[in-house]
């Protein structure tokens, strides 16, 4: 058959450039237009350069806010891999149980954020809080609205109960795939529990871990709306993380410049570290493939 | 290393079985010598697997025991039974080198790192294997692999026994005989007990001493490759061991006679009356072209020329009878009629063997 040259082709592609335009290039680009400009209101702007991007990467409120935002992520990591891990193990791996197990797990990571961060700020509330209420009966000082440690420990828990379950769910996964003839040659061969682990659990469940760590890293070093709802980022900035500083930043003080030059600086450290971690965890693969 | 006792034993995966149907493994007796190498053979799913494990202590029976000498050793687990097993599907830690696969089972026990050494060094060149050691497990071939799995089942001297469950699926022809030869070579040099399952007929004659056929949960036959070719004791037997299997023929059976569809099939040794399902055996190899006017009469299908012999397919009265003829012998246009050799046929009572009544002369002492 004769090939046909008709550019009229192109057309055709045109539907889903349409699609990516309206959803993703041209609301990025007013960003990017807000980045490089300012304005004394009234709708005028003019041209700001990369000033927005010095002020930004120079502004210590923006340095605390991502140590704080890097803390949290190393923090949740540390505590939901292991603790995810642990959890599958502890999971039956067949029958009733497992399904009801299935199904309890599951339950956290169908509750909507922002209820999750009013169950908890509540659960916290001395007064009527069943969490709270406990601690300052057991004669602890608990107060998350003053107590920045306190603050610290409501949202991380928080997470923890909210997504140490996805990480639960995906090694899970990973553990029904190894066969059975493993867990035989592993008894005939005299391993030890930790060994089993070490040695055929552990590798079997590398892909799966790999996702489950990307998808946590990226929630976490994005997460707003939990820790919004239960301390508002406070007390005083104690638990404002990057999202909620840039919200308030474009939001509250209606700064336009700086936020946008700030939220596009945040997605390229989330696409560089995600970035990092695949490309890492790949060659890792490859390199023992061989 | 000892003998190795099954007693009175059944296996059910149910929890509560209650008929014989429920039972993946039937009562069962036997022994396992010392030392010496058996073929566990037997279709897919006739009980082949859950015996196996069984006697490493990978299951625990619903009934009986199982005896290592004397001890019992029924409830004890795969350690103390001390045990090597090699499985279907190859099973490599995959984060491991060639070498450190081999040495775990050495390593988990506490040996002497010297005697580690040397002992995986020694099994590495017997699979074939001590020129990628320091290879990572994870990324080779599937038989390399599997080369690995029985590697780790041989590296133990002291072990009680080694079992292969179908060790060579996965393995390709030309070193699946390679590697049964090493298997025999090393039974001979060490005197493990090994047990070897395979539904492989050709496998299972080559590797073993002793042949155990199973059928639907029970062991139907133990004997010598020759007893299971001479005198199958099941109607499975026949026709599961031979290429193609035994004849087996509806019959009625009285004296030195037997009738099939009315025609009549001299018996070398007398009969009881039979009472039940009786059927008559007879290899293939034992059937020939008659060349007058005795014999079954038949129909000839085909005539398969594999090489070293012809396959003669032929029905008679419905029933399908095979006669292994010698390479090139003539089959005249007109030749349709089959005879046994009267002392080659085997008569069976409800799938069981019926010896002669005056069974002096037994195949094998015959051809002596």
């Amino acid at each position: 058959m004769d090939k046909v040259q008709n550019n009229k082709a192109w057309f055709l592609v045109l539907p889903v450039l349409v699609l990516v335009a309206f959803s993703a290039v041209i609301p990025l680009m007013t960003v990017v237009n807000y980045a490089v400009q300012d304005t004394f209101g009234n709708n005028v702007f003019f041209w700001h350069g990369l000033g927005w991007f010095q002020d930004v990467l120079t502004d210590d409120r923006i340095h605390g806010a991502l140590g704080r935002q890097l803390a949290f992520s190393a923090i949740i990591l540390a505590i939901q891999i292991p603790l995810g891990i642990a959890v599958a193990l502890c999971m039956p791996k067949r029958g009733l149980w497992a399904s009801v197990c299935l199904v309890l797990m599951a339950l956290p990571l169908l509750i909507p954020w922002n209820v999750v961060g009013t169950i908890w700020q509540i659960l916290g509330r001395t007064d009527i809080g069943l969490l709270g209420y406990s601690l300052s009966e057991l004669g602890i000082e608990w107060n998350y609205a003053r107590n920045g440690l306190h603050a610290w420990v409501i949202v991380v828990v928080m997470d923890v109960w909210h997504w140490t379950s996805l990480v639960a769910l995906l090694a899970y996964a990973g553990l029904q795939s190894i066969p059975q003839a493993y867990y035989q040659a592993a008894k005939i061969d005299q391993a030890s529990r930790w060994k089993v682990f070490r040695h055929i659990e552990l590798p079997k469940m590398q892909g799966v871990l790999l996702i489950a760590i990307l998808l946590r890293f990226m929630d976490s070093f994005m997460i707003y709306t939990e820790p919004f709802v239960v301390t508002g980022g406070g007390p005083g900035s104690a638990t404002s993380f990057l999202s909620i500083d840039l919200v308030k930043m474009a939001l509250g003080q209606f700064d336009l410049g700086p936020a946008a030059a700030f939220s596009l600086m945040y997605f390229l450290v989330i696409l560089l570290v995600s970035w990092v971690f695949y490309t890492v965890m790949t060659n890792l693969d490859k390199a023992e493939g061989k | 290393m000892a003998r190795i006792t099954l007693d009175n034993l059944a296996h059910s995966y149910l929890p509560k079985p209650t008929d014989d149907d429920d039972f993946a493994l039937k009562q069962l007796d036997h022994v396992w010598n010392d030392g010496e190498a058996y073929a566990l053979l037997g279709a897919s799913g006739c009980g082949k697997s859950t015996l196996l494990n069984i006697i490493s202590g990978l299951l625990i029976p619903t009934r009986g025991r199982v005896l290592f000498g004397d001890r019992d050793v029924t409830r004890a687990d795969t350690v103390q039974r001390n045990i090597a097993q090699v499985f279907q599907f190859p099973v490599v830690y995959d984060t491991m080198t060639v070498g450190d696969n081999l040495a775990f089972p050495l390593r988990n026990r506490g040996m002497d790192p010297a005697y580690v050494a040397g002992r995986v060094q020694k099994i590495a060149a017997m699979i074939g294997m001590d020129q990628v050691m320091n290879r990572k497990a994870r990324g080779l071939t599937a038989d390399a692999k599997q080369k690995i799995s029985l590697g780790r089942g041989m590296v133990r001297e002291d072990v009680n026994a080694i079992l292969f469950d179908e060790p060579l699926t996965v393995i390709d022809p030309h070193m699946k005989w390679e590697l049964r030869t090493q298997l025999k070579a090393l039974h001979n040099e060490f005197g493990h007990t090994m047990i070897y399952v395979t539904h492989d007929q050709t496998e299972a004659l080559t590797f073993a001493d002793k042949v155990v056929v199973m059928h639907d949960g029970r062991v139907v036959q133990l004997g010598t490759p020759e007893e299971l070719f001479d005198a199958p004791e099941h109607t499975f037997v026949g026709y599961f061991i031979g290429s193609p299997g035994m004849n087996l023929l509806e019959a009625e059976v009285s004296g030195h006679m037997a009738r099939v569809a009315g025609h009549e099939v001299p018996l070398a040794g007398g009969y009881r009356a039979l009472d039940g399902r009786v059927q008559i055996g007879v290899r293939p190899e034992f059937v020939s072209l008659s060349d007058d006017d005795e014999g079954l009469p038949v129909t000839i299908r085909r005539i398969e020329d594999v090489g070293r012999h012809q396959i003669l397919r032929a029905d008679f009265a419905g029933q399908p009878i095979n006669a292994i003829l010698p390479e090139g012998a003539p089959v005249p246009a007109d030749a349709h009629r089959l005879k046994f050799r009267p002392e080659r046929v085997n008569v069976y009572l409800d799938d069981w063997r019926v010896p002669p009544l005056h069974s002096v002369a037994t195949p094998q002492k015959e051809a002596v």
